[in-house]
């Protein structure tokens, strides 16, 4: 049983997402019950297999039974057991959270389909992080992002023409990573990462690897958002419908950065991606423009989810930085905030839900007194904001840490000078909607209707929603103050040896 | 300069049709053109993949028992190489079902918007302030 763990992590949301529409038809209650049941699998799951690579090291699962290059194996190590914890985990408290906010923002008919492709997408995330293959890498990507289409389709106002132009980029994207792994193909005959990457040292200078590793990386910048390829990312994240940007916004993007630190340094060696070709320099100053200009776009918003979603922009920025730096403590530091931001931006996104499906609004001006309304909520949002303008102990501070440091190893100090500038801007875009939140007086016009002293009903969001915020928020501090030890234990191995 | 191309004509194939694909996707207006370009250009790569399957005077990669029994080696030459074909049948599939997706998503647009032309839909949002 314990070897087939790495299977199981794939094979139990993809079948159970087949049954979701059967269930909903027979009854339409069940949905939910059952996608968090199925949920804890593959948390379950990638826990062991983490387990058995802190034990043991690295291992692969044959799938079928065939032996590599030819079968698709699925190669664990530090890196994605790493990964696959942080999707499972984030997906199932979003799951749990979805209960509420799904009945609120969508018609009744559609809970069947919604939960099928929470799954599907699901399915595909933890697929592109688990699997050794490259070819088997594409069709996940595309499991992940045709349910990611549709999901957000069926969001608000204007997501059907968000998804669209998602749908038209997103295929650009994948286009170019299929045509990377073509001319990789070419010339070498074989598809399964760890086997080109011992073929491939020898042919680092044709041009057919050459032009196969920008395929990879623009198809990959493109699906992981990085400034100036971003433009699909702020409309469809924003127009989805809140679980579905609380499940996306962590992960999506998040997913990809992890696919290009893969191909960058496991299955291309590091001193080809860093010293034959200037990509590193290119995606560096990508990033740092992606940081200012996620952070400028933030502060022009009143809505509270758009500012999030350019938050998301500039965060990606963070991760490509610490790629692009390219020594032990950058990518020390974006492995650590791959997980950190994952658990900030699933927080902040949850809590933006519940206020939505509390207030009915988003905008900022109108969050007067909600620490009185919604405290724990509140609370969760402060503790979260806190940490992504870099306060100790919580975790965004460490993650920071690393990759200024790693920015000042590689005496890049314009990288390190926007990583600092970005958290004087976060600093400002949270401390805003704190003080509307907590610190705004009440207008006249509604203070004196309870003889000078407005006392405000305290209207906290449902249990189901308010436990994976506070389990979130908690995360926020216990990483932090466990960062070194995940680092010590976990990271360091994730690291290429070279570094 | 002649033979150059003529000799690699399936990359330049694959390109000049991938270039058009792109050029529908970004400049044209109408989202229906769009997603056409979307379907030439998902077409060209698997054009691509389909060609470097190929070898000059070889045979579909089927075995027939009788002429190649135990320790008789197989000449690779005389084959085609399959697996990008195989490859293909999944691509075709997702870019089936990304156009799919892509119809289901303009059947909204269009109930809402009654439009398919990008420019009036962005000023039917701009007017309604969505």
């Amino acid at each position: 049983m314990a070897e087939q763990l790495a299977a199981l992590i794939i094979v139990v949301p993809l079948l159970a997402s087949l049954l979701v529409p059967v269930i909903g038809w027979w009854q339409k209650k069940l949905c939910y019950p059952w996608v968090v049941a199925v949920l804890v699998v593959p948390l379950i799951c990638s826990l062991g297999v983490l387990n058995t690579v802190m034990t043991t090291g690295k291992f692969s699962y044959r799938l079928g039974g065939w032996a590599p290059p030819w079968g698709i194996e699925y190669a664990i190590d530090h890196l994605n057991a790493f990964v696959l914890v942080i999707v499972a985990f984030i997906s199932l408290m979003v799951a749990i959270y979805s209960k509420k906010s799904v009945e609120k923002e969508l018609k009744k008919e559609k809970i069947a389909s919604f939960y099928t492709l929470f799954l599907l997408l699901v399915t595909g995330l933890l697929g592109m992080v688990i699997t050794g293959d490259a070819f088997n890498l594409f069709v996940f990507l595309e499991i992940s992002s045709l349910s990611c289409y549709a999901l957000i389709a069926i969001g608000e106002e204007g997501a059907p023409m968000a998804a669209f132009n998602y749908i038209i980029i997103g295929t650009i994207g994948a286009c170019f990573y299929l045509l990377g792994v073509g001319y990789l193909y070419i010339a070498t005959g074989s598809l399964n990462m760890a086997d080109l990457a011992s073929i491939l040292p020898a042919l680092y200078h044709s041009k057919v690897i050459l032009v196969g590793f920008a395929f990879f990386t623009v198809g990959l910048v493109i699906k992981g958002g990085l400034f100036p390829l971003h433009t699909w990312l702020p409309d469809s994240y924003c127009t989805a419908p809140s679980a579905v940007s609380a499940l996306i916004a962590p992960l999506m993007t998040k997913v990809a950065a992890y696919v290009m630190i893969r191909l960058m340094f496991t299955v291309f060696q590091p001193q080809f991606s860093v010293d034959m070709m200037p990509v590193m320099s290119i995606l560096g100053w990508l990033a740092v423009f992606a940081i200012i200009f996620g952070g400028i776009k933030a502060l022009a918003q009143t809505d509270i989810k758009r500012m999030l979603v350019y938050i998301v922009v500039a965060e990606v920025g963070y991760i490509v930085i610490g790629v692009s730096v390219a020594n032990r403590m950058g990518l020390t530091g974006a492995i650590l905030h791959i997980m950190n931001d994952a658990v900030m931006m699933a927080c902040l996104f949850l809590v933006v839900g519940a206020i939505f499906y509390k207030t009915g609004t988003r905008d900022i001006s109108e969050f007067r007194h909600l620490n009185k309304k919604m405290p724990f909520t509140m609370a969760a949002f402060t503790i979260t904001a806190l940490s992504m303008v870099g306060i100790p102990p919580a975790c965004g501070f460490f993650s920071k840490w690393y990759l200024i440091l790693g920015t000042i190893e590689a005496g890049q100090w314009v990288h390190a000078a926007a990583l600092l500038c970005s958290s004087l801007i976060n600093a400002v875009l949270f401390f805003r909607v704190i003080e509307c939140a907590y610190l705004k007086p009440m207008e006249p016009a509604n203070a004196h209707d309870a003889g000078g002293i407005h006392i405000v009903q305290r209207d906290e969001a449902p249990l189901t929603m308010l436990i994976p915020i506070i389990i979130m928020a908690i995360l926020v501090i216990v990483l932090g103050i466990f960062s070194g030890n995940i680092i010590s234990s976990i990271i360091q191995f994730a690291v290429p040896a070279s570094f | 300069m002649l033979d150059y191309v003529i000799s690699k004509y399936n990359f330049w194939i694959y390109i000049v049709l991938m270039m058009i694909g792109l050029y529908a996707m970004i400049g044209k207006k109408n989202l229906i053109k769009k997603l056409i370009g979307m379907n030439i250009f998902q077409s060209a790569m698997i054009l691509f993949y389909v060609s470097i399957g190929v070898k000059t005077g070889a045979t579909v990669p089927i075995l027939s028992g009788h002429s190649h029994g135990h320790g008789e080696l197989i000449e690779v030459a005389k084959y085609l190489n399959p697996l990008p074909h195989v490859l293909m049948l999944t691509a075709i599939v997702v870019s089936i079902a990304t156009t799919g997706v892509a119809l289901a998503t303009l059947i909204l647009v269009y109930r809402r918007y009654n439009t398919l032309e990008e420019d009036e839909i962005l000023k039917i949002r701009k007017d309604t302030g969505v």
